[in-house]
């Protein structure tokens, strides 16, 4: 066939090609691949290997099209999951193509000779691509009378993930996402031939005779993705096997609640009850990917210790006894109003709100308790933080600051106190994209060569633990091709909310933007903390980012609300740990927290003592979803809806407004705006927060720091000076390095145990030498003053002299158990032999 | 437990990875080495291969299990491949090949023909023998033809090769028709990884045992009888002549 | 087709010194002229031994024909990334049974070839991938490399030229898919033996990603005797489209079978005369021109000339020149069947088409020669076949199913034989458990 005469000229832009596709011209990008073209023009061509984020693999050959090329047919049907277009290119797809019909015909009852007809057992029946593909082009008889291959069924390829082995059609899709998205190849194929199976050296047929060691572990943080791209019902998960049919499933899209990554999620339910969590695609964010905590944490919500009823504090018991609304909020308001007007009263958000529920807080702090009393960090924080935030996040929005994508394309990446795949899984694998795909040289000021570091085919420059700030001042001196690849255009430095526990460090950051011209990304770990920072739930700074001491945007702001000239409170409030701090000293009277816990806090204790005091001499209103460790000191405990419960939204840490509507309709569980909003009702005041839409709304009309012509109104960042840091202790002594893993006792991962089956290991690493000095063989203990933590030694690729724990996974509870964090001094010794 | 890859071992796997611009092309030869020392892969070498190489246990496995030379039981002081592959099979392959599964499971305890990959005997005890199959061995002109350890034992018949088997489970090491000295599989293992004897002489008669089957010079020899050769090459051959780049 | 010239009906090159004592070493070789190509070469541009190559027409020994001097061509000509030759020795196609004799006759042929080549192609290492189950050619290719080390062909400034290269001998481990060349690059780099997608091409991006040349033993065995007589002499054997001579390996159903090193396009009538005829003068059923993934022949065909034009023509392929002989006591269906388990046996498993393919076809050639098969069953086994030939991610497939469709053709009766146990029964056909 020559080429057509056509009248009509196709715009083919630059690095485009014509080509023609079941006799439809069409123009392609270069490179693009024939089975892409073909869907855009709305053609699917069948296939199961093929998948848009996963290297070719051509495989499964399910996806076969005949292909001409300057005229001369190519003399096989050729795989449209492989082949890029090509000018003059002609396709004939099994829509105008007999061979292609019959090869794609041929592959698909090849492919279930071996398949099981178990679709009525199988979890994946109804949502199936191999039953719709068989069932649309199959035969509807099968010509295969012999002998099916068998496995024993299924196996546990993780706690998470289980497999049948016979219901694998081979595609490689979730070795393929394993080895290249994830970076843990903790699933391969074994075997040969037709006995070829995905599966582990557990589930291989290799004697364990003489094992004495482990090879590399592996417990993937991804594995739950492999589940969801498998195209047949081979993978399944612990947690939704047996559990449900997809078509007896609701499904509403979600947004997930765990990380400042805001992941487009969408949740599965039935009568009431969430079945299950899928990644839900947003090429933005979190492309068709989440983390297994994303996936598998959502039974904290249903958990038996939720409480649904609000509780007061009988007078004569001491005890905390159900009531209504009413006079649980009546009682609340009065003690509050009371708290008030003696010393004041104090706001604790915790990280985890929605932008509406944060702003709930804000504005009820504002008007209901006259204060600026408010701080949603409930973690190590720090004034030098609170004037980064003020000066350089707050505000920021993914049009005029770092995104997922500018992290791709970034030419090279700096990361500091932050560790992406323990803090943020889908920034890690945006980081670990950048440098597969786009040569990203990605920098990582650190303590060890973790798996955030090998998997982004990072360099490390070791630093002592809290000497981040000063080994960023001496990056010119020390590493100079460092602050060469962040001078160029679109570098980015990416930090986390460790550097709050590094004195200098967002001081020498913003000096080294500065220099550099690299962008600066702050990642915090938790989900609320970006839309608290814009909501205003901080001592320094108004909802919308301007600060308290601005006068215009208080008269604003006031006009806004509508409440009397002079109503804001102008001067600075206390932040967490002066909050808690006052409490404790008896100079503030009331508190009202949403979800902190005191181990979280620099000084768990200080947090008791303060939440003991108000106990007996002020009043505390906690807002609970389940009992929390405020609630043994609450006067009033009022119950609040999970994010499943409610809609809202969570600004992630682009900034990226994530809004999502409530998934589970009707269970009577009310947001803390709502709440908020009745309560300040009591205390004859109007929040207007009574939905999130309404929060939302008022919200909108406040100014932001962003609207803002000039930047006159930010506050300029404050100078700290670098900590330094003893460069060796000697003896006994130790630095602490800490961080917290994306799975351990985090209390939204309970009722969990397939999901914590996968965590990483309990293990405290030092270097080598560092143990052979200390005599640490088999265990080590850390201690302070306040007490000490045990736990098996890993060699690592530590400075000397420190030791590094996991923040809070099983016993090492750093926090509550050493009251110690990132940087301090700790004593390390041979653990007591156990 | 101790390790069961003793220094020696260790040294060796360094020696392997060091032959390579990138270390993980020394797994299928470090796989070799790991059935020198324990006659078969386990999870062990597993382990080990994957500690040396940086890999998960899952890599390595899957590479372990693709190929049919890593055998996952202990195989015997011997292991025989008969090939049974079509042509060999024609001209009685598959014959010797039923006979030394009978003729080697009567010596079993249940006395049962041998299955493929099956051992009589003890692994690890002289005379223990391990029985394959095997595809092609690419001795065609010389079948049917079987192995010990990968040393070749041509045109066999099957009382030939029951006499084979008969003498390697009495201990001894009939010479094969081409390949060094019989030795063990293990030792086999060892050289595939790329470790041969060290002294001189030994090494000298491994690679110098005779091999030239007359099959195998039929032609050139036909040819020197006949005086057939190739066009004799000119005495001065130029270059071609090629635009410099 | 060109008339083959025929200077004689065996032409010893390659196979010349296999005669010789100790043919292996490098005393011998060098006493026999060897390592005399070697110091031309290396005064020889790299540019010009490429066209040599391209001139003498000397095509691919492994089974595909490529001209080898236009695959050494797409090599870049920069040294960007390093650049590597590999061998492949992995030689294991049923019935193909000439590298093997060749590295254990005479390896230094191949490593002097080795040496010319990487120099050609500006390599400066090179791996020869050898079959795990060849000990001895790993053996003796060994001892050879340390002879030339020590000699000065190998390492470091080769013969004064400036030249560098390192040879690694490189063992296998059981398994016929790495004769496929990216496969076998998986395979050298410490992984599972499946092929890779193409392109990129291993003159792109081989082993390590870097640009790389597979080829075969016989191919660059034969460089230094290029080298040594030029493409003329070269052209003097065989076709014009297939100059040179071949390692014929007879095996088989013959009187005296054995390597007949002959001139390209030598038919198997001039073969089987060389080799003595059939054995005990039973007459020849079938053969296979280049091993087991070549359609089969049959006595027809004993005149088709064996080069890679002739061979295609005739409806098969040339291969590996592994003509397998065998005559009337065969079961053409139980051999299909043989071979058939094997490339079950040997599938990567990559692919759907090879290797649920291979097992259907397996079950369905197992049932028929155990007398349990039906008419339909052979329909059915071509319409597998078609859909397993071309659809394939590599050519295991498309060989896997040359022995079915050419044996159906050629001895349909054979098969329809063996279903007459089930003519008398037709309802229960295919309702065997």
């Amino acid at each position: 066939m020559t080429a057509v005469q056509e009248p009509k000229k196709l715009e083919v832009p630059e690095g485009h090609v014509t080509l023609v596709i079941d006799d439809v011209e069409v123009v392609a990008p270069k490179g693009e691949l024939i089975i892409r073209t073909a869907e855009r023009l709305g053609i699917v061509i069948p296939r199961f290997c093929d998948h848009p984020l996963l290297d070719p693999a051509g495989a499964c050959r399910q996806c076969l099209v005949e292909v001409e090329m300057g005229g001369r047919p190519m003399p096989k049907p050729q795989a449209s999951c492989t082949m890029t277009v090509a000018d003059g290119m002609v396709v004939r797809t099994q829509r105008t193509s007999k061979v292609a019909d019959k090869a794609q015909q041929g592959v698909m009852e090849l492919l279930l000779i071996n398949h099981p007809l178990d679709c009525p057992i199988c979890d994946k029946g109804g949502e199936c691509p191999l039953q719709n593909q068989a069932l649309a082009h199959g035969r509807a008889d099968s010509r295969f009378v012999d002998v099916k291959r068998t496995f024993p069924k299924p196996i546990n390829v993780s706690t998470q993930v289980l497999l049948d082995r016979e219901r694998c059609v081979l595609c490689q899709r979730c070795t393929r996402f394993s080895a290249q998205i994830a970076g843990d190849p903790f699933i391969e194929l074994l075997e040969r031939g037709a006995d070829q199976q995905v599966g582990t050296e557990a589930t291989s047929e290799i004697t364990a005779l003489n094992k004495t060691s482990e090879g590399k572990e592996f417990a993937s943080y991804f594995s739950g993705n492999t589940i969801q791209i498998c195209p047949v019902g081979a993978l399944t998960s612990a947690q939704y096997r047996f559990r449900s049919r997809p078509f007896d499933l609701v499904s509403t899209p979600s947004v997930c609640e765990h990380c400042s990554s805001g992941c487009a999620e969408r949740t599965d339910w039935r009568r009431g009850k969430v079945q299950r969590k899928l990644a839900g695609n947003d090429p933005e964010v979190n492309e068709e990917w989440i983390c297994d905590k994303g996936r598998f944490a959502f039974r904290y919500a249903t958990a038996a210790d939720r409480i649904t009823r609000p509780l007061v504090r009988d007078k004569a018991t001491g005890e905390l006894v159900e009531s209504s609304w009413t006079e649980a909020l009546r009682m609340a308001a009065d003690g509050l109003a009371t708290a008030r007007d003696a010393k004041g009263a104090g706001v604790l958000t915790g990280g985890r709100l929605t932008v509406e529920d944060a702003y709930a807080y804000a504005k009820f702090a504002r008007i209901a308790l006259r204060t600026n009393d408010i701080d949603f960090r409930a973690r190590a924080h720090s004034d030098e933080e609170l004037s980064f935030l003020a000066s350089s996040v707050v505000g920021t929005t993914p049009e005029n600051g770092v995104t997922f994508t500018a992290i791709e394309n970034a030419p090279a990446v700096l990361t500091v106190a932050f560790e992406p795949e323990e803090e943020a899984p889908i920034v890690f694998l945006r980081l670990r994209k950048a440098a597969r795909k786009n040569n990203t040289a990605v920098f990582h000021i650190g303590q060890w060569t973790t798996t955030s570091v090998t998997k982004t085919s990072a360099s490390l420059l070791a630093c002592q633990p809290g000497g981040e700030a000063a080994a960023i001042e001496g990056l010119a001196t020390h590493a100079p091709d460092v602050v060469e690849a962040l001078r160029k255009n679109g570098a980015v430095i990416v930090f986390g909310e460790r550097a709050a526990q590094v004195p200098g460090l967002f001081s020498a950051l913003t000096k080294l933007s500065a220099e550099t011209g690299a962008k600066l990304a702050w990642i915090p770990r938790r989900a609320g903390e970006r839309g608290a920072l814009e909501a205003g739930a901080l001592p320094t700074l108004l909802p919308g980012g301007h600060p308290v001491t601005d006068a215009a945007a208080r008269a604003e702001i006031e006009r806004a609300w509508g409440v009397d000239e002079g109503t804001l409170p102008a001067e600075p409030g206390r932040d967490t740990s002066a909050i808690l701090a006052a409490a404790s000293n008896g100079k503030l009277s009331g508190l009202v927290v949403g979800g902190v816990d005191p181990n979280d806090l620099p000084d768990p204790a200080l947090a008791r003592e303060a939440l003991e005091t108000l106990s007996g001499n002020g009043f505390i209103v906690s807002l609970e979803l389940r009992r929390s460790a405020v609630h043994d000191y609450a006067h009033v405990v009022l119950p609040i809806a999970p994010s499943v419960e409610k809609a809202g939204s969570y600004l992630n840490w682009e900034g990226r407004r994530r809004e999502f509507g409530t998934t589970l309709e009707g269970t009577g569980a009310l947001p803390d705006g709502r709440v908020l909003d009745t309560l300040a009702v009591e205390m004859d005041v109007d929040l207007f927060t009574q939905t999130p839409a309404s929060a939302a709304g008022d919200f909108a009309r406040l100014p932001s720091v962003n609207d803002s012509s000039a930047n006159g109104s930010r506050p300029s960042m404050l100078e700290v000076p670098a900590a330094q840091v003893p460069s060796s202790l000697g003896g006994p002594s130790a630095l602490l390095a800490t961080w917290r893993q994306l799975l351990d006792n985090g209390s939204m991962q309970d009722d969990e145990p397939a999901l914590a089956g996968t965590a990483r290991p309990v293990v405290a690493r030092v270097s080598e030498s560092t143990a052979r000095a200390l005599g640490l063989n088999g265990t080590a203990t850390v201690s302070t003053a306040r007490g000490s933590i045990t736990l098996p030694v890993v060699h690592a690729d530590l400075p000397d002299g420190v030791v590094w724990l996991p923040a809070d996974s099983g016993d090492s509870t750093v926090r509550a158990t050493l009251g110690a964090g990132h940087g301090d001094i700790v004593t390390l010794a041979r653990g007591e032999a156990s | 437990m101790t390790d069961v890859f003793d220094t020696q071992t260790h040294e060796r796997a360094e020696a392997i990875i060091a032959r390579y611009p990138q270390a993980r092309s020394a797994l299928l030869p470090m796989l070799h080495l790991v059935q020198s020392v324990q006659g078969f892969v386990s999870q062990a070498g597993i382990a080990f291969c994957a500690q040396k190489l940086d890999l998960s246990t899952a890599e390595v496995s899957a590479v372990a299990t693709f190929y049919t030379m890593y055998k996952r039981k202990p195989c015997g002081e011997h292991l025989v491949s008969v090939c049974t592959n079509t042509l060999c099979a024609a001209l009685g392959g598959d014959a010797i090949y039923t006979r030394l599964k009978e003729h080697l499971g009567s010596d079993t305890p249940d006395g049962k023909p041998l299955g493929h990959e099956e051992t009589v005997g003890t692994p690890g005890e002289s005379g223990s023998v391990t029985l394959e199959h095997a595809e092609c061995l690419a001795a065609c002109d010389l079948g049917p033809v079987l192995q010990v350890n990968y040393e070749y034992y041509d045109n066999l018949t099957e009382d030939k090769a029951v006499e084979l088997v008969d003498a390697l489970r009495a201990g001894d090491k009939p010479a094969p028709t081409r390949g060094a000295p019989l030795r063990d599989f293990k030792t086999a293992e060892l050289e595939l990884a790329g470790f041969f004897p060290e002294d001189e002489e030994t090494y000298r008669s491994t690679v110098d045992a005779p091999t030239a089957a007359e099959e195998t010079v039929r032609g050139a020899r036909m040819a020197a009888d006949n005086g057939w050769t190739a066009p004799a090459m000119p005495a001065k051959v130029a270059m071609p002549e090629v635009q410099k780049k | 087709m060109t008339e083959p010239r025929k200077p004689a009906p065996v032409t010893p090159v390659l196979t010349k010194t296999w005669l010789s004592p100790r043919s292996w070493t490098l005393d011998t070789y060098t006493k026999l002229e060897g390592y005399t190509a070697l110091p031309k070469a290396l005064k020889a541009s790299p540019e010009q031994l490429v066209q040599l190559v391209k001139d003498s027409g000397l095509r691919g020994r492994g089974g595909a024909g490529f001209p080898a001097g236009v695959k050494w061509s797409f090599m870049p000509p920069n040294e960007d990334k390093p650049h590597y030759l590999v061998i492949n020795a992995d030689e294991g196609e049923p019935g193909t049974c000439k590298d093997i004799p060749l590295m254990m006759a005479d390896p230094h042929s191949l490593i002097e070839g080795c040496v010319i080549a990487s120099y050609a192609m500006r390599a400066h290492h090179c791996f020869i991938y050898v079959r795990g189950e060849a000990l001895h050619c790993i053996r003796r290719l060994n001892a050879a490399v340390r002879e030339a080390y020590q000699a000065g062909y190998l390492g470091k400034n080769i013969l004064d030229s400036g030249f560098d290269l390192d040879i690694v001998v490189h063992p296998g481990a059981g398994a016929y898919i790495c004769g496929e060349e990216t496969a076998l690059l998986d395979s050298l780099e410490g992984r599972r033996g499946q092929p890779r997608l193409k392109p990129p091409f291993p003159a792109a991006a081989g082993l390590y990603a870097a640009p790389t040349t597979v080829n075969n033993v016989e191919t660059i065995a034969s460089v230094p005797f290029i080298v040594n007589g030029g493409s003329d002499w070269f052209r003097e054997m065989g076709t014009e489209k297939s100059p040179g001579p071949k390692i014929y390996s007879i095996s088989g159903h013959v009187e005296k079978p054995g390597q007949y090193e002959a001139p390209l396009g030598t038919t198997l009538r001039d073969l089987l005369e060389l080799a003595g005829g059939m054995k005990d003068g039973i007459p020849l059923k079938f053969w296979t021109p280049g091993g087991s993934s070549t359609p089969m022949f049959t006595a027809e065909h004993l005149d088709v000339p064996l080069d890679f034009e002739g061979a295609a023509e005739a409806g098969s392929m040339l291969g590996t020149t592994a003509v397998q002989v065998f005559n009337e006591t065969v079961s053409v269906p139980w051999a299909v069947m043989k071979w058939t388990q094997f490339y079950k046996h040997e599938s990567c498993g990559k692919c759907t088409p090879c290797r649920e393919g291979t097992y259907w076809l397996t079950q369905i050639l197992e049932r028929m020669v155990a007398g349990n098969g039906t008419e339909a069953d052979i329909d059915t086994l071509l319409d597998v076949c078609d859909n397993v030939l071309g659809r394939s991610f590599c050519a295991l497939g498309d060989g896997a199913v040359s022995p079915i469709t050419s044996g159906i053709q050629y001895f349909r009766d054979e098969f329809l034989a063996l279903c007459d146990k089930q003519k008398a029964a037709p309802a229960l056909a295919g309702a065997q458990a």
